[in-house]
């Protein structure tokens, strides 16, 4: 049953190795390369998990929203939202101690993306507003907010001095650094994550008002019907999905980076995860646990091609282009896996019902 | 038997002599190099590309190697490659983007052995107690200037159009020194200065040099890779174009009066030399025009010629608002 | 005065052509239940194959047709995941996204190399009707593609709404069992409409890069590609209101650039902002409008479920 999408993934790397033969590179050095890059050293893990750790992030919104019936395709701004936050926070508040500006720029990021998606939900719930289009509206709201941000009233003051307007913000102050899991760059926002994966699946299975944001997403009528406020959920649902993508961006700066950039757009920050999460949450079919080994799997092949580029000098579109046919061949072939999965099913209840059969006869 | 053991003996040597002859020979310098665009996106990374081709050539490939890893535009990705690189011994890895200096002075302390370069900047983190870090830094104003002067002399209307990024880092020293260039000339310039938000959005930039048209102006310029919309407009509507990062003329031969071209080399190699003698970093190279960093491609030789020349010996001084 | 209008509405309507073609074809697409966030995708391989036709033959109409053609089989590709095997359409289309940018940045960077340009469709000003005062100058001195994007808007009005054909897209996007029901092959349709749109995407690109910009870059839509696909759900899949939507967010946008050409002392981010904000705020304050959105959008279609 799960062979399906493995086959899918492997049907997609066999594709990619006559794409890498037809630019003249051996496939087999670097396939080799791209594992070698991912999990060949206790560094290559370490990148590999930090990388997965916003995608995880952000999957673990998808599932929320998801689930609700809602799309959300605006992790990119609620990303910038949370981690735009976390940075002023931080700047502000340098004389704090460490661990009470941590955890307060951790909750004002988790504030502020929910807020940003919050809107999202609101106009949806109460202007009819298609989320798709304000969500990819709001995204580029929130790339030019952070670059207004980022050449003027945050910008380092060693840049102005310069004279190099490098539009990126001071290096936050040592002590709101996430601690070190181990010595990499693997950071103590992992385990957050990990943490916020299982209180989202309590969340969504274990708690009523995560019977009813499911309730809504599986059938928006019978909801109405039953009495659920529908409007108050779907709002929910985004403000929780942009809570924590908003906290995954919060964590990528206290975690990773320790500052604050633009390159122009957001991906130079965000790595796209506000996208390639949603791939990450449907790799792990949209279930919250589901999605921290569906992250990692992710994980591990961004950071891998990366290497893959540096090992064999082929071009970094090669990559993308093998990646964009990873996600639409594990995709499609979901549909078999899930006909397949029905029909084991069928045949296992058609065998105990003639079990039953069998025992009422024999009685 | 004595013959095979006489074959394994000579076997034996030969393999000493050839490894101890290629050992002998210098080894080749390594760089590796990782920029946030392609190779071919006629501005920034283009230009570092071709520094290093001509490096490449002059040197010989055998004296020469170099590595590169394009559109690197997710820091965290070019910092997980600046490690790798340094961890496999290259002797000098260049981050070429402003984003990227962070990552470098967090790396550069773990690989004492390993030369870094940065730019655009004048920051070599010494302040932090580093010392293999170099930077390099266009005074892309100088171009400005020398562009901004060409285009007040053949402007007839008398109103300019700059099209940018964003507004911050070389670009906007750019235009300052263009805007400071034509103000030289003509102080009643009008000159109008948009900025398209983002590197690559060639629709914008096209669409942004039309009303700049409109606006009257009959000579225009920008940076980054997105100004090719801008330039193909140029084209289209016969007005003149100033380039910046690569010679541009090969776009719009009619339009294109002059090009500053960044000279990459001019910090490289004195930055290679100054690494084969053991030196690892603490240097800012500058690239401007009295060194050749900063090259003037144009039709114009004369007229340019004396700006820079005035440049060069003092007489003209380029001033920035910071 | 008159000159500015002139020119903010020719900028106008030049930025809006490529969103037209693109958000057509995805509301054709929608309508009959087919989601496809990857329009990005297929426009830059429209845009990449039209410029890399005209480069090599020059034959402007020649790079027009392999846009088409090249659009089509990402539609047939689109279709066949979506439509055939079933796909979370939400997710499948990010698939096409990074697959058609990488694809097309991938192409251009073994066979053409580096950026050069190509003398694409020039304006070409209509007879008579570019004589008319203020409108002549704005609608018809522009290029054929963009004469092709207006004309687009009433025809695909006319098949939506007055056409058996519109009819039972229509119907296969509202309630697929009645209309399979009735005969109407859901998977034919579907089919058909998405290559449609893959068609109509590839036009979108190829308006780009041999009409508008001329010239080729990786990554050259940026993204127009999502908007194109806000913008069905401004227009609330009427082909009417899209070209609304279309001009609206052209419009802001035009008088972004003029405010920022006449130095009027705004942050540039801002200004840039404002098509953003404009077509979410106009799109809220229409909230007491009927919205049908096709009852089967985003949900494949299994006979006897």
């Amino acid at each position: 049953m799960t062979l399906i999408p493995i086959a899918a993934f492997l049907l997609a790397l066999l594709i990619g190795t006559i794409m890498i033969a037809f630019l003249g590179v051996n496939p087999l050095i670097a396939y080799q390369a791209l594992l070698k890059g991912a999990f060949g050293s206790t560094n290559a893990i370490a990148d590999t998990v930090v990388k997965a750790t916003p995608l995880l992030f952000v999957g673990l919104g998808i599932c929320i929203a998801f689930r609700a019936g809602v799309l959300n395709i605006g992790g990119e701004g609620q990303l910038v939202a949370g981690a735009l936050s976390a940075t002023i926070i931080c700047l502000n508040f340098a004389e704090l101690p460490g661990w009470i500006l941590i955890i307060l720029a951790l909750f004002v990021g988790f504030l502020c993306g929910a807020i940003w998606a919050g809107i999202a939900g609101f106009l949806k719930a109460y202007f009819k507003v298609n989320e798709i289009l304000s969500t990819i509206m709001l995204n580029y709201i929130a790339a030019y907010g952070m670059n207004y941000l980022l050449r003027g009233p945050i910008m380092d003051p060693l840049q102005i001095e310069l004279g190099s307007f490098i539009p990126q913000t001071t290096r936050l102050t040592h002590v709101v650094d996430l601690p070190r899991l181990i010595p990499t760059r693997l950071h103590f926002g992992t385990i957050v994550a990990v943490v916020f994966a299982i209180l989202v699946y309590i969340f969504l299975w274990r708690t009523t008002i995560g019977f009813r944001v499911r309730m809504i997403g599986q059938n928006i009528q019978a909801s109405r019907a039953s009495g659920i406020n529908v409007q108050k959920y779907m709002v929910l649902a985004f403000i929780l999905s942009g809570a924590l993508v908003g906290l995954g961006g919060a964590i990528e700066v206290l975690g990773v980076h320790h500052r604050l950039f633009t390159d122009g757009s957001v991906s130079g920050f965000t790595g796209s995860a506000g996208f390639n999460g949603i791939v990450a949450a449907l790799f792990g079919q949209l279930h919250p646990i589901g999605t921290i080994p569906a992250s990692l799997l992710l994980g591990a092949l961004l950071t891998g091609a990366n290497k893959m580029q540096r090992a064999v000098q082929i071009p970094s579109a090669l990559i993308g282009a093998l990646n964009g046919l990873i996600v639409l061949l594990v995709v499609g072939s979901d549909y078999l896996r899930r006909s397949q999965a029905r029909r084991m099913e069928q045949t296992a209840e058609s065998k105990t019902n003639s079990k039953n059969k069998n025992k009422k006869e024999s009685q | 038997m004595k013959m095979k053991r006489m074959i394994v003996i000579l076997t034996l040597i030969s393999i000493f002599v050839l490894s101890f002859g290629f050992g002998a020979s210098a080894e080749p310098f390594r760089v590796a190099f990782l920029m946030p665009s392609a190779i071919n996106d006629f501005a920034w990374s283009q230009s570092m590309y071709e520094a290093l081709l001509t490096i490449q050539k002059e040197m010989g490939k055998e004296n020469f190697e170099f590595v590169y890893s394009e559109n690197m535009f997710v820091v965290a990705d070019a910092a997980a490659a600046i490690r790798d690189y340094a961890s496999e011994g290259y002797a000098l890895v260049i981050a070429h983007g402003s984003q990227y200096g962070a990552s470098l002075s967090d790396i550069a302390p773990d690989f004492p052995d390993t030369s870094f370069a940065w730019g655009s900047t004048a920051n070599v983190f010494t302040d932090l107690g580093i010392t293999n870090i170099f930077a390099y830094e266009p005074l892309s104003e100088q171009g400005g200037y020398v562009n901004g002067v060409l285009a007040a002399k053949l402007s007839k209307n008398n109103i300019y159009g700059v099209i940018g990024p964003i507004e911050t880092g070389d670009a906007k020293r750019y235009t300052e020194g263009f805007k400071a260039g034509i103000k030289s000339v003509k102080p009643d310039a009008k000159i109008n200065v948009t900025w398209i938000g983002s590197y690559s959005d060639v629709a914008l930039a096209s669409e942004a040099a039309q009303t700049h048209i409109d606006a009257g102006a009959d000579v225009l310029t920008g940076t980054s890779q997105m100004t090719v919309g801008a330039i193909g407009v140029a084209k289209q509507r016969g007005a003149l174009w100033f380039g910046y990062d690569v010679d541009q003329s090969a776009l719009a031969p009619q339009n294109v009066v002059a090009s500053v071209d960044v000279i990459w080399a001019i910090a490289l190699k004195p930055m290679i030399e100054m690494i084969k003698k053991g030196e690892r970093g603490g240097k800012i190279f500058t690239l401007n025009l009295a060194n050749g960093g900063l090259k003037i491609v144009v039709n114009d030789e004369a007229l340019v010629g004396k700006t820079i020349e005035g440049i060069v010996k003092g007489n003209i001084e380029v001033k920035v608002e910071k | 005065m008159e000159a500015i209008i002139i020119g903010i509405a020719k900028s106008a309507i030049r930025l809006a052509t490529p969103y037209l073609y693109a958000s057509i074809g995805e509301t054709i697409g929608q309508l009959s239940g087919v989601l496809n966030l990857g329009v990005d995708g297929v426009m830059l391989m429209g845009a990449f194959s039209a410029f890399y036709t005209v480069l090599k033959t020059g034959n402007l109409w020649l790079g027009l047709l392999v846009a088409i053609v090249v659009g089509a089989i990402f539609g047939l590709l689109i279709a066949f995941i979506n439509v055939t095997l079933k796909a979370e359409q939400g997710i499948s289309g990010i698939g096409v996204y990074i697959f058609g940018l990488g694809l097309s940045s991938l192409l251009f960077s073994t066979m053409v190399g580096t950026v050069q340009t190509v003398s694409g469709f020039s304006p070409l000003s209509i007879p008579w009707l570019s004589n008319l005062p203020i409108a002549g100058e704005i609608f018809f001195h522009q290029n054929i593609l963009v004469y092709g994007a207006f004309a687009l808007i009433p025809l695909a009005w006319f098949i939506l709404n007055k056409t058996p054909l519109g009819l039972s897209i229509r119907a296969v996007g509202q309630n697929p069992e009645a209309a399979d029901s009735l005969g109407v092959s859901i998977v034919r349709i579907r089919y058909f409409t998405v290559v449609l749109g893959g068609m109509l995407s590839g036009i979108a690109g190829a308006s780009l890069s041999i009409a508008l910009l001329n010239v080729f870059q990786q990554n050259l839509t940026n993204g127009m590609g999502f908007i194109a696909v806000a913008l069905v759900y401004f227009g609330a899949w009427r082909p009417t209101t899209v070209l609304i939507g279309a001009l609206l967010f052209s419009t802001v946008n035009a008088i972004q650039i003029w405010v920022q050409v006449h130095g009027i002392n705004i942050p540039s981010d801002f200004t840039l902002m404002m098509p953003y904000i404009v077509t979410i705020v106009v799109l809220a304050a229409m909230a007491k409008r009927r919205i049908h959105p096709p009852a089967a959008l985003n949900k494949p279609f299994e006979r006897g479920e």
